[in-house]
């Protein structure tokens, strides 16, 4: 495996486990045993129910006809947006909590930024009936009040970070701070491909199911098991990680990732990390990051606060470098007008996280016998201020 | 070039028991107290310095150390403005320096340049919490080495006894024990079962010296660590001090209390 994690904890040159050795015993416990736990029968047997039976899963790959009819080519989207709790995270907190008790947990902690981790792990809480706490950016529980709501009505303890810029980023410092604090009962469950090892692999693992649908999906419907190109966005990188997973050793899939460029690449609010970042280690894992030349992290800004983070998965980090992906820097005002073209063409309102995927269209042109999947991640409900305020509909 | 003068850390471990070391911020609470600070402590009684590099996300250190990393960094404080502070740290300090700091602004300043610099201001060894072991031993140590730099790493109350072992073979400073399982700052006093955990640490007859830190506030809790290891590390406690009052007579009057039993 080229593009997979190496047994060191590598992806290339970046990944690893950058941790103060009061989180050791905890990141190493979850390294020995993540593999042997989700592979086991008994862990796969529950995960496929609630995938299934609780998240909704299979999720329809739609042809999209007239927005392929727009942009003379074939998009398929793969509807992520209608897991349950309306994107794609859930996945993810599904297995993490199976795994969680099967380490003998009886507490889950989390990051988010815009809520839908949050809600996404505060949901599977409830379901299991464990204590949930949550950071969240003080800045961000204001910008995102209704997702505070929500993990509160599911059971959450919603804890704001005071921290630093008091954004995502902070968030997860608190967040590691806390299981520091809490080494014994506690798993955290991380929201994105980020962290330290084995977290962006076991992330991607868990999202991995969405490339493993797009393949028996495409087969029924265009006789072939892989498109020619994959279209995801990246924050840290965990849907596009899951869509891109069973072709990243596949050359003939071209895998195209669409970074928040904010108010464009060089005006100082971006969040377009491949573009303006280098190597650097930011929470636990050595990756491509944004930062100033002494090394401090610089806040990012995108319109999407699930895009906007400083740093990228490590995976996604070695699929630029290596030059396996395109990488595209959207802008917030290309996003909006690819989510709000969607809504007319199909009667979909996307997140906008997911805007900036569909933005790709506007960027670079596809031939018209080509197959193109679209990870559409989440949907645009818990948008709908922002898209509001923004007005150009 | 190795200076032929023993490293100040061995030395001091060498003459001394009850070594107090205590831990502030670069650049705090003004940008140009570094130095300033440093010779203060030495003459309050001090037997040990830390110096912080500080960073945008310290995730090992709660609140006042965050605050004070932060008041530092918005004052411009750098590693490269740090070095030059320390160019005249040896003209007023004679006791063993470290610098304390997360492995980023490290890597970007550039490992061999970071030993460079160290040796030449005449810092002596780093403690680094977030450098794991294995990326220590494959692409760190030989600099540190060649620089005559000590790296220090953290043992916690969740520390394998095999780990601690590991660790105590590769290094040749001291070890740090983190005293119970928080961030820094984060617990007050000492509870019974971290006494146990002194006591097993004391009983693996480890080959280095051991110093105690994180909630280390008071005399009593540094008369505690004393009790089982070589001596205990103060930062959060010293930085509120510092926050309050950086005059040399309120450091003095800190380390004294740390130091002497009030009467």
């Amino acid at each position: 495996m080229q593009y997979g994690v190496d047994e060191r904890g590598y992806y290339g040159q970046f990944g690893g486990a950058y941790i103060p050795e009061m989180l050791f015993p905890n990141v190493e416990e979850l390294r020995v045993n993540y593999l042997d736990i989700i592979e086991s029968d008994d862990f796969k047997d529950e995960f496929q129910h609630l995938l299934r039976n609780y998240v909704g899963r299979p999720t329809p790959l739609y042809f999209a006809s007239r927005l392929s009819e727009k942009y003379k080519t074939k998009i398929y989207l793969k509807r992520e947006d209608l897991c349950h709790t309306g994107a794609h995270k859930v996945n993810n907190t599904i297995g993490q909590i199976l795994l969680a008790q099967r380490l003998g947990k009886s507490k889950i902690i989390a990051e988010t930024g815009a809520g839908q981790h949050g809600v996404a792990t505060a949901t599977v809480c409830a379901l299991m009936g464990m204590e949930c706490v949550v950071y969240m950016g003080e800045i961000d529980m204001a910008r995102q009040r209704p997702n505070v709501e929500r993990m509160k009505i599911l059971g959450a303890t919603v804890k704001p970070a005071i921290s630093g810029s008091k954004t995502l980023k902070d968030a997860t410092n608190e967040a590691m701070r806390h299981w520091i604090n809490n080494p014994d009962d506690t798993h955290y469950i991380i929201g994105s491909v980020v962290g330290p090892h084995p977290y962006p692999d076991m992330v991607a693992r868990f999202q991995s199911v969405i490339s493993e649908e797009i393949q028996n999906q495409l087969q029924e419907v265009e006789g072939r098991n892989a498109p020619d190109h994959v279209i995801a966005c990246v924050g840290g990188g965990s849907n596009a990680a899951g869509a891109f997973y069973h072709f990243l050793e596949d050359k003939g899939v071209n895998l195209i990732a669409a970074e928040a460029a904010g108010l464009g690449i060089s005006s100082g609010k971006s969040a377009a990390t491949t573009a303006l970042g280098k190597p650097g280690v930011l929470h636990g894992s050595k990756t491509i990051l944004m930062q100033t030349e002494d090394g401090q992290v610089v806040e990012p800004y995108s319109i999407s606060a699930g895009l906007d983070y400083p740093g990228i998965g490590p995976i996604h980090a070695h699929l630029f470098d290596d030059g396996r992906a395109e990488f595209f820097g959207i802008s917030d005002e290309e996003a909006m007008l690819a989510g709000v073209e969607l809504s007319k063409l199909e009667g979909i309102i996307p997140a906008i996280e997911t805007s900036h995927a569909l933005a790709v269209f506007g960027k670079r042109t596809f031939g018209s016998d080509e197959v193109i999947v679209v990870n559409l991640s989440g949907r645009g409900d818990k948008d709908l201020e922002t898209y509001i305020k923004w007005g150009k509909y | 070039m190795q200076t032929l003068m023993k490293n100040r850390i061995n030395q001091l471990f060498e003459d001394k028991k009850d070594v107090l070391n205590i831990y502030f911020t670069a650049g705090y609470p003004s940008l140009g107290d570094t130095v300033k600070v440093a010779s203060a402590l030495e003459k309050a009684g001090a037997d040990m310095l830390e110096i912080g590099m500080p960073f945008s996300d310290p995730i090992a250190d709660g609140p006042t150390i965050q605050d004070s990393s932060q008041i530092a960094l918005e004052s411009g404080m750098t590693l490269e403005l740090l070095f030059e502070q320390l160019e005249e740290l040896r003209a007023h300090v004679s006791i063993p320096v470290l610098l304390m700091g997360y492995v980023n602004p490290v890597m970007q300043f550039g490992i061999e340049r970071f030993c460079e610099s160290c040796e030449q201001v005449g810092v002596d060894g780093v403690i680094v919490p977030d450098l794991p072991m294995q990326e220590y031993l494959e692409t760190y140590q030989s600099l540190f080495d060649k620089h005559g730099i000590r790296n220090t790493f953290l043992i916690s109350p969740n520390t394998s006894e095999d780990r601690i072992r590991q660790i105590d073979d590769c290094t040749n400073g001291f070890i740090y024990v983190v005293s119970s399982s928080s961030i820094t700052g984060a617990k007050k006093g000492v509870q019974e079962g971290q006494l146990a955990y002194y006591q097993r640490i004391k009983e693996m007859n480890l080959k280095n010296p051991q110093l105690i830190g994180f909630g280390i506030s008071d005399h009593q809790t540094y008369r505690t660590a004393c009790d089982y290891t070589n001596g205990a590390i103060i930062g959060s406690a010293f930085i509120k001090q510092l926050s309050k009052d950086a005059s040399e007579e309120g450091i003095e009057n800190f380390v004294k209390g740390i130091k002497e039993k009030s009467s």
